[in-house]
């Protein structure tokens, strides 16, 4: 057994994590920072955080993740790291070149309190900032919040930045994805354009992270929000956030600064939180919705007709964000399975306030956990044994040991390729998730199967 | 690309192994190159980088020039380096699966340590302690960095306590942990006279030293203090040594372990690969260190032999050849016969399959050219094994190197030490009176080395490379571009950050920290493995699908139409 210590003797934790089912801000705010055009992300501390930021992102999407840091020593962390800062604007932009730099601080830069609100002004003024580049920042502390939370910081700094209102009206909706996958933010951008809607997305991964192999490499791909895109979201008809926890802020700092109207959505994943966000584009941009789009959300409601034994009454254990597991859970209620664990380690009560809301008619009890971790969801398991189990790659060490289907979802994935190329979101993403599902439990069942019970037609 | 072509003299682009290089690489002067590497950068950093880029030059005594390492990295600069905690917590007590590691600190440090390495582990039995699938983290929270976290690190030892029931408990700070004061080691004192099991902490926070070195030092020192020296129990056994520096990557150690055991040769205890608490409180009764990443540990050697009278070799696995040698080196010290006879047959049974594979590959990977940016020794070992197959390395370096691993052990007393290493601690070690056994005499040590066994030695990097071959530390990002334009290798070695830019380029890009998915790589099967691992990598027909057709020939012409 791998997680050989792990039994079913639950004792409450005040103070020991074990096994996290969150990590830091400052990647979160890396990953968003990636998913502008031209951008660098710097890491304002020593230069291990950004070595372990760059590395997981690498991980996860097997693409280059470049990243600069400000390399503390001691002595920084004892006087201030401006000066160090100052030189890394210098020398990322004679060295690298690229339109903008978004600076994030670490928990050490947090911990002195450097201020790089100033430092950055300084670095203008020291001309360390070539015309028509920029520097933005953003506070990431990881002893507030997670790698959610660290996201949502940065996105939220690149409107507060860039965004201006000019008065007249660009015809435009913001689209904050949430901290989704690449092939995701392809994926809401394809369906909003389909509805006759030009979109300002915002950060956008895709291009960026599941780039192609050209034998050229480019430090800045194709992919990204421009930076004029960014400026002219202030003058957009309106903002719609996907995931509270991941987009809410950036778009009520847009309502509140310049009066763009905003709608927060749950993150569209499954049938029913996709028929929010189509219905609230519809609504919110006065356009009807093509066939086409009706016939996807057929088609994934086809699956979970033709297949909905299958499903019925599966229990499943889940780990992952806030914003994806609400969609998740409530998607797999739908379809009449049974989420009994749930475990985010992301803290906040609204997360199990929703969860209870939309586990609260099912005849049996759900265990669930903001601010959690992966030895408690075990632990659960172990007390109450499930079907499934839908987790990050390190869910695989319980699904191993335990001897349950499982299916990768979430951050990070480490150990296969997939979800940087296919969405989990919108209709589509839905009939991808649940052939996921199904392949699981039906390659379950083959494989147990008594040979005489053994079926070909399934 | 403006490098000046410069031709040579011309017997000066054959390399030692005799296989001729690409007639484009005898045109590249690296000096010119060096040039390239810094026009971009601003003069200052221009001025300290030029001191870590060196074009290698051997003179008659064999003296290279001075490298400039184990210095601070430049803000901004994008390197491939990492940070103390990652050293000691990652590298060094990461691969002892028995000792529960609490990181404390908010809970990104610790996240990102969690089975990331591949130090593999074999717990003896299904009843083992094995805690390294296991994340512990005090996840401090912003009342915990106004307030202090003392407490709350006090809580999460009991709480480990309690679940795990481990003989011993390893606190890890992290950065923000030094500067709100919160002493580890004062808690960790504490919590080990109130549990009564051995518990120890490790002043790791990230911006200690330049790089991972730093923490390698501190995890060293620290396992050194609170964990060597303390069962005194003798293995029977006719040879014992431990191995230091190896860290079973990829299964690399149990490769070693394999061949050692089919020499009667034991290993009291690895330092870290595969280990366990007990094999670290005993390994003072070996009666030989073999030290093989010296970078990482080449002091705990020295202390080990100043207190309990062991002397230590350096010896090198990686590469069929090096690992013949180092197996004869173990056999010379012991100066048993049987022992000798016993390696060479186990020398002479596992080498012709090995030649055979090597012959074959070498067919096809002769000529290629190779470069090494990665770690404190690896950049070095691994060149014996591209060597084996007829590959030259034309530009190296290290991560977090210290100038002894470029130039040789000889240049330690001429090391300065600066206000970065000084706060490492440098442990003063004396004579144990009580365990000191001397395991040989002067007169046999100089006996030994008369034979050409050299003890407390390695040679650098540099010595054992081509004159003219390019010498980086720190590599950065821009440096790696720029050398694949230059030079074009057949493949380029590094970590998983620059993986993935360099093979975008269309080059065939190997870790050699992790080894991507493969390993061993150590020992004879090791070098089996890495032979078709490179020829899989530089021979492959996938690099040759980057143009699509209509890339080639993007003109549509009346022929194209169809008949
Ligand atoms: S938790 Fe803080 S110190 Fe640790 S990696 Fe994240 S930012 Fe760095
Ligand atoms: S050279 Fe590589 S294996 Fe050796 S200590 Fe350094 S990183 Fe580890």
């Amino acid at each position: 057994m791998l997680l050989r210590h792990t039994n079913k003797d639950i004792k409450e934790r005040k103070a020991l994590n074990v096994n996290p089912a969150k990590t830091c801000q400052p990647i979160g705010a890396m990953y968003a920072s990636l998913g502008i055009h031209g951008c660098l992300p710097h890491s304002h501390g020593s230069q291990g955080c950004c070595a372990y930021h760059r590395s997981a992102l690498t991980r996860h999407y097997r693409e280059p993740v470049m990243a600069a840091t400000s390399s503390f020593t001691e002595g920084s962390s004892v006087f201030g790291g401006q000066a160090n800062l100052i030189q890394a604007i210098d020398n990322i932009f004679t060295t690298y070149d690229p339109d903008i730099i978004a600076v994030h601080t670490t928990c050490l830069s947090e911990t002195i309190g450097d201020d790089v609100n100033q430092i950055t002004i300084k670095a203008v003024k020291d001309g360390k900032v070539p015309k028509g580049k920029y520097v933005i920042h953003a506070s990431t502390p990881s002893y507030v919040g997670s790698h959610v939370t660290g996201f949502s910081n940065m996105t939220k700094a690149m409107v507060m930045h860039f965004a201006k209102s000019t008065g007249k009206p660009n015809g435009k909706y913001n689209i904050i994805p949430g901290y989704v996958e690449p092939s995701d933010m392809t994926e809401i951008k394809r369906i909003v354009e389909k509805l006759g809607i030009k979109p300002i997305l915002f950060p956008d991964t895709s291009n960026v992270l599941n780039g192609p192999q050209t034998g050229r490499y480019s430090m800045f791909p194709e992919g990204g929000v421009t930076i004029d895109e960014l400026k002219s979201s202030g003058d957009s008809m309106g903002t719609i956030a996907l995931g509270s926890l991941a987009s809410a802020d950036a778009a009520r700092s847009l309502d509140s600064k310049w009066r763009v109207p905003c709608q927060v959505q749950d993150l569209p994943i499954g049938l029913a939180a996709t028929d929010r966000f189509v219905n609230a584009l519809r609504i919110a941009a006065g356009v009807s919705v093509p066939d086409e789009i009706t016939r996807e959300r057929g088609q994934l409601l086809d699956i979970i007709t033709d297949m909905h034994q299958y499903f019925y009454g599966k229990k499943v254990a889940l780990s992952g964000d806030p914003d994806h597991l609400i969609s998740l859970t409530e998607f797999l209620v739908s379809i009449d399975m049974a989420p009994v664990h749930i475990v985010t380690g992301t803290s906040g009560k609204d997360f199990e306030k929703r969860i209870q809301d939309i586990t609260s008619h099912l005849p049996y009890k759900v265990n669930v956990k903001a601010g959690g971790d992966m030895f408690t969801l075990h632990q659960w398991i172990k007390n109450e044994p499930v079907d499934l189990l839908i987790a990050n790659t390190y869910g695989k060490y319980i699904a191993r040991d335990d001897d349950i289907p499982f299916i990768r979802y979430g951050f990070p994935i480490l150990d296969r390729i997939g979800h940087s190329y296919f969405p989990s979101v919108c209709y589509r993403g839905g009939i991808r998730l649940l052939e996921k599902i199904l392949d699981a439990l039906m390659d379950r069942l083959d494989r147990d199967a008594p040979e005489e019970k053994f079926e070909l037609v399934m | 690309m403006s490098t000046k072509l410069k031709g040579r003299g011309s017997n000066s682009n054959e390399n030692k192994s005799g296989d001729a290089l690409p007639d484009r690489l005898s045109m590249i002067d690296p000096e010119e190159v060096k040039k390239e590497l810094l026009a971009r950068y601003p003069a200052k950093v221009a001025r300290k980088r030029s001191k870590q880029i060196m074009a290698n030059k051997i003179d008659e005594e064999g003296e290279v020039p001075v490298m400039s390492a184990n210095v601070r990295t430049i803000p901004g600069i994008i390197t491939q380096r990492g940070c103390c905690y990652a050293g000691c917590k990652g590298v060094i007590l990461g691969p002892t699966r028995d000792i529960v590691n609490i990181t404390h600190g908010p809970i990104g440090c610790g996240f990102y340590s969690w089975l990331t390495r591949r130090n593999q582990t074999k717990p003896s039995s299904d009843k083992d302690d094995n805690f390294m699938t296991y994340c512990l983290s005090t996840d401090m929270q912003d009342k915990d960095i106004v307030f202090g976290g003392e407490e709350k690190l006090k809580t999460a030892i009991q709480e480990a306590y309690d679940i795990f029931k481990p003989k011993a408990i390893s606190i890890f700070a992290t950065c923000p942990v030094g500067l709100i004061g919160d002493d580890v080691h004062s808690v960790a004192r504490e919590m080990k006279e109130k549990l009564g099991i051995n518990i120890f902490g490790f002043s790791c926070e990230g911006y200690r030293g330049v790089s991972q070195s730093a923490g390698h030092h501190i995890a060293n020192n620290g396992i050194f203090t609170h964990v060597v020296g303390k069962d005194d129990s003798i293995k029977k056994a006719d040879y014992k040594i431990n191995l230091l520096g190896e860290y079973n990557i990829g299964g690399d150690g149990f490769e070693i372990d394999r061949i050692l055991d089919n020499c009667g040769i034991s290993i009291v205890s690895t330092f870290s690969g595969n280990s366990t608490y007990d094999q670290f409180a005993n390994s003072h009764t070996a009666d030989l260190n073999t030290v093989m990443c010296h970078r990482s540990i080449n002091y705990v050697a020295d202390m080990l032999e100043i207190k309990y009278g062991i002397p230590w070799i350096k010896i090198n696995f990686i590469g069929a050849k090096s690992t013949a040698k180092s197996l004869r080196k173990i056999a010379t010290y012991f100066e048993n016969p049987k022992l000798i006879k016993k390696v060479e047959e186990v020398i002479k049974k596992e080498m012709p399959q090995i030649e055979t594979i090597r012959k074959d590959v070498k067919k096809r990977c002769a000529g290629k050219i190779a470069m090494l940016f990665v770690g404190g020794s690896r950049a070095h070992h691994y060149q014996e094994l591209f060597k084996e197959i007829g590959m030259k390395t034309i530009s190296a370096g290290y991560e977090f190197a210290h100038r002894d691993d470029y130039e040789g052990r000889k240049v330690l007393p001429d090391i300065k030490i600066d206000a970065d290493s000084r706060n490492i601690e440098e442990l003063a070690v004396e004579k144990n009176e009580k365990k000191y056994i001397a395991r040989k005499t002067d007169k046999e040590i100089e006996k030994l080395e008369e034979q050409g066994l050299a003890f407390k030695s390695y040679n650098g990097m540099m010595p054992e490379m081509e004159a003219e071959a390019l010498i980086i530390d720190d590599v950065s990002q821009y440096e790696t571009e720029m050398l694949l334009k230059i030079y074009k290798p057949d493949i380029y070695c590094a970590g998983i950050k620059e993986k993935y830019a360099i093979q975008k380029n269309g080059i065939p890009m190997k870790q050699l920290h992790s080894y991507d998915s493969g390993g061993p790589y150590a020992g004879f099967k090791g070098a089996v493995n890495f032979y078709k691992e490179i020829d899989r990598l530089v021979n492959s027909k996938v690099w040759d699908y980057l143009e699509a057709p209509w890339q080639a020939n993007p003109e549509l012409s009346a022929k194209y139409v169809w008949e």
